[in-house]
């Protein structure tokens, strides 16, 4: 370990560490930022989706887009995998479908950031638990 | 690098420690091996997350899923099925004990919903163990800004701006102790950490000392600066060994990076720690009785003036804070004076951590704001009460404290509401009590505690308190008289002026304060002669229902000093004289033919 010899190191290094730190940060408030759920059951993972989430996880990183990853089961449209489902604060959610990684930065840079809507969206109609109270 | 998608959090603290979690670690590592998600999912040990009924705990993030009563045996199938699939495993969820539902995500759980974490706010959260961690939330950056760009007193009016009040139970004024202290003049000054928590039921500081440590470390650096003291000392109890091991981890840390140590950040400051051990006198979490312990001499206190802040520590002026206190003391300068007081009431500003316990559903950690009221603090973050029994009261403050009753459930808490009602803030342990529970007995218990750790340096704390337990004891075998009450009020008065330090002038408030919430149930004790909460032994009278007996035997042949007679098939009768109130008899009937006053 070096020491740390001023304010500005220490600064330094408080922004080289916080990276690692931001998935629990993020979770402390998920509420405030986009809910990106990957369908992570066996016919996603072997349609793909372990890559894309690996994809969509760098990429958020990388430009610092306020979005969390999550992972969810089987969603059910297994001839669409791999599936993501994107939930914009105060907006519903939205389910993507045949998302490789190229789509999956698609998603993040015109949806979730730019806010225009995408081909390939499965229309839902169901609730989820959560809803249903 | 690769990044983590998934962080395990995993208790750490002494409690979930007590119940395997070192081998649930163990576990999921090597279940994420044997899946190869090495690169995937991260394994983390923290502090306490305050749920310990339900413990072990281990929450997984960023979906905040919160699994509770984790086993060993469980951790292959987290893995497998939430790690690998996303598929939650419903059987480890929180179910909320009214709906019955299985609680996903622990922010919808009524344990956190009222919860303000400041002090507690990287319990749980982080690595105790990793300076990193704490780095990354940004520890130790108050530190640098005071000591690069502040004056002491530029910080010490932040601190009295604040309005935080020292947590160990006496409530006075953080800033100002500091400001005394930093005016003393000496060659040398002390800022001591006061670690030695001894309430019974409390468990606050060891849990921030295990959750995180550096906080403490920082807060005491920051106290050093502000009254012009290089040393610092944590008197911590020598039965708090995962607390001492962190602590020690987290200085070693803190000096190789030269947070600890000469000319802190270039800043020309310079300020160590060492620890000290304290062997479990509670009288000794007295700061003039910790300091002559820290002396190497016995733990007794002395008279003040004059205050530690001008003679303490090898005489030489010592400014001692507890360990939540310091705990805060980070935060404040982070977030701002203001902030903090924002929260809180008129005069009791930020939050407090409590320790539920007794008939609680919820036991364990939880950090509110003051001015929360105990119905909320009871009822809905600790879930109600046990068995869906009747509250009866609430301890607050340990063997120094008293009793609230149902008409206090509206009080908002606060260090003056609760001196008000009789009783006071204290270290933070709240024992609940419901309807079976005797209040003769609740005082008789504590007394008994007091009257263990009087370190016995005056009379009226040493024998006072010894008079005070044998009425007690009398009151509950059933030998009491009225006069007795009266005598305990008297004793307990002249205890409270006279006695030398704090142990012994509000060791008397368990008895005043029973006495006058629950004044019927000591008549009752020593006119009648019977416990309405039926738990003093010696008091219960059992008598056979002739309606309800059917003559069996069984409770014949239970009781182990043949007091009940009877022929087979008659109802059965007990000679009270021979009966020694056992109790056997009224858990073999199978006839609820045992009555019990």
């Amino acid at each position: 370990m070096n020491k740390i010899k001023s304010l500005d190191d220490l600064r330094k290094m408080k922004q080289n560490l916080e990276h690692e730190m931001n998935i629990r940060e993020k979770s402390n408030e998920p509420e405030s930022l986009v809910q990106i759920r990957v369908a992570m059951a066996t016919c996603g993972i072997a349609s793909g989706a372990r890559t894309v989430m690996n994809t969509l996880v760098e990429k958020i990183e990388k430009d610092k887009i306020p979005a969390v990853v999550t992972q969810g089961g089987c969603m059910g449209y297994c001839y669409a995998e791999p599936t993501i489902e994107v939930k914009v604060p105060g907006k519903d959610p939205v389910v993507f479908g045949n998302v490789d990684s190229q789509r999956a930065i698609d998603i993040l840079v015109k949806y979730v950031v730019n806010g225009e809507l995408l081909e390939g969206i499965i229309p839902t109609n169901y609730q989820t638990i959560n809803e249903k109270k | 690098m690769a990044q983590f998608k998934m962080h395990l959090l995993v208790c750490g603290g002494t409690g979930c420690r007590a119940s395997q979690s070192e081998i649930i670690v163990e576990n999921l590592k090597s279940e994420i091996k044997n899946l190869g998600l090495e690169n995937d999912a991260q394994v983390v040990i923290t502090g306490c997350f305050g749920f310990c009924e339900k413990g072990p705990i281990v929450k997984i993030v960023p979906d905040n899923t919160f699994y509770t009563q984790v086993k060993p045996e469980d951790c292959a199938e987290i893995v497998r099925e939430h790690i690998l699939k996303g598929r939650k495993v419903k059987r480890l969820l929180y179910e909320d004990p009214e709906t019955q539902k299985h609680i996903e995500d622990s922010k919808h759980m009524n344990f956190y919903q009222k919860q303000i974490r400041i002090a507690l706010r990287n319990c749980g959260f982080i690595d105790p163990e990793n300076i990193d961690e704490y780095i990354a939330r940004d520890g130790y950056a108050a530190l640098g800004n005071i000591i690069t760009g502040m004056s002491p007193q530029e910080a010490i009016d932040i601190m009295k701006k604040s309005g935080l009040r020292g947590r160990g139970g006496g409530g006075f004024p953080t800033g100002i102790k500091w400001e005394i202290a930093s005016k003393s003049k000496a060659d040398q000054k002390y800022v001591v950490c006061n670690a030695d928590e001894g309430d019974p039921g409390a468990f606050m500081d060891r849990s921030i000392l295990e959750g995180d440590p550096h906080s403490v470390i920082e807060a005491m650096a920051i106290c050093g600066y502000c009254i012009g003291a290089t040393k610092g000392i944590v008197y911590i109890r020598a039965e708090y060994p995962l607390a001492i091991k962190r602590l020690k981890i987290a200085a070693r840390q803190s000096r190789a990076y030269g947070l600890l140590g000469q000319d802190i950040l270039g800043s020309g400051f310079s300020f160590d720690i060492e620890l000290r051990y304290g062997a479990g006198a509670f009288v000794c979490g007295e700061e003039t009785a910790l300091i002559k312990s820290m002396e190497g001499l016995r733990g007794e206190p002395t008279v003040k003036p004059p205050f530690p802040a001008e003679k303490g520590y090898l005489g030489k002026p010592t400014n001692v804070n507890n360990v939540e206190t310091f705990a805060n003391v980070p935060a404040i300068f982070l977030k701002g004076a203001d902030w903090f007081s924002s929260i809180g009431t008129a005069k009791s500003k930020g939050t407090k951590v409590f320790a539920l316990a007794g008939k609680i559903n919820n036991v364990g950690l939880i950090e509110v704001p003051m001015g929360i009221t105990l119905r909320e603090v009871i009822f809905e973050i600790g879930g109600g009460i046990k068995d869906g029994k009747k509250f009866k009261a609430v301890q607050t403050g340990g063997p120094s404290g008293g009793c609230l009753t149902e008409k206090h459930l509206d009080t908002p808490i606060d260090f003056d509401n609760l001196i008000a009602a009789g009783s006071m803030m204290g270290s933070g342990g709240m024992i609940v009590m419901d309807e079976d529970d005797c209040m003769v007995s609740v005082a008789k218990f504590y007394l008994e505690f007091t009257v263990e750790e009087s370190c016995g340096k005056c009379a009226p704390c040493r024998i006072g308190n010894k008079r005070l337990h044998e009425i007690l004891e009398k009151i509950c075998s059933g030998k009491g008289v009225e006069a007795d009450i009266d005598y305990l009020k008297n004793l307990s008065r002249v205890i409270k002026d006279t006695a030398l330090c704090g142990l012994g002038q509000t060791s008397p408030n368990p008895v005043l304060s029973t006495i006058e919430h629950f004044h019927d149930e000591y008549l009752a004790h020593v006119k009648e002669r019977i416990c309405p909460a039926g738990s003093c032994k010696a008091l219960k009278l059992y008598t056979i229902l002739p309606d309800k007996c059917t003559g069996c035997t069984a409770c014949v042949r239970a009781c182990p000093v043949d007091a009940i007679t009877g022929e087979k098939r008659q109802a059965h009768v007990i000679d009270v004289n021979k009966c020694i109130r056992c109790g056997a008899c009224y858990e073999k009937c199978k006839f609820t033919a045992i009555h019990v006053q």
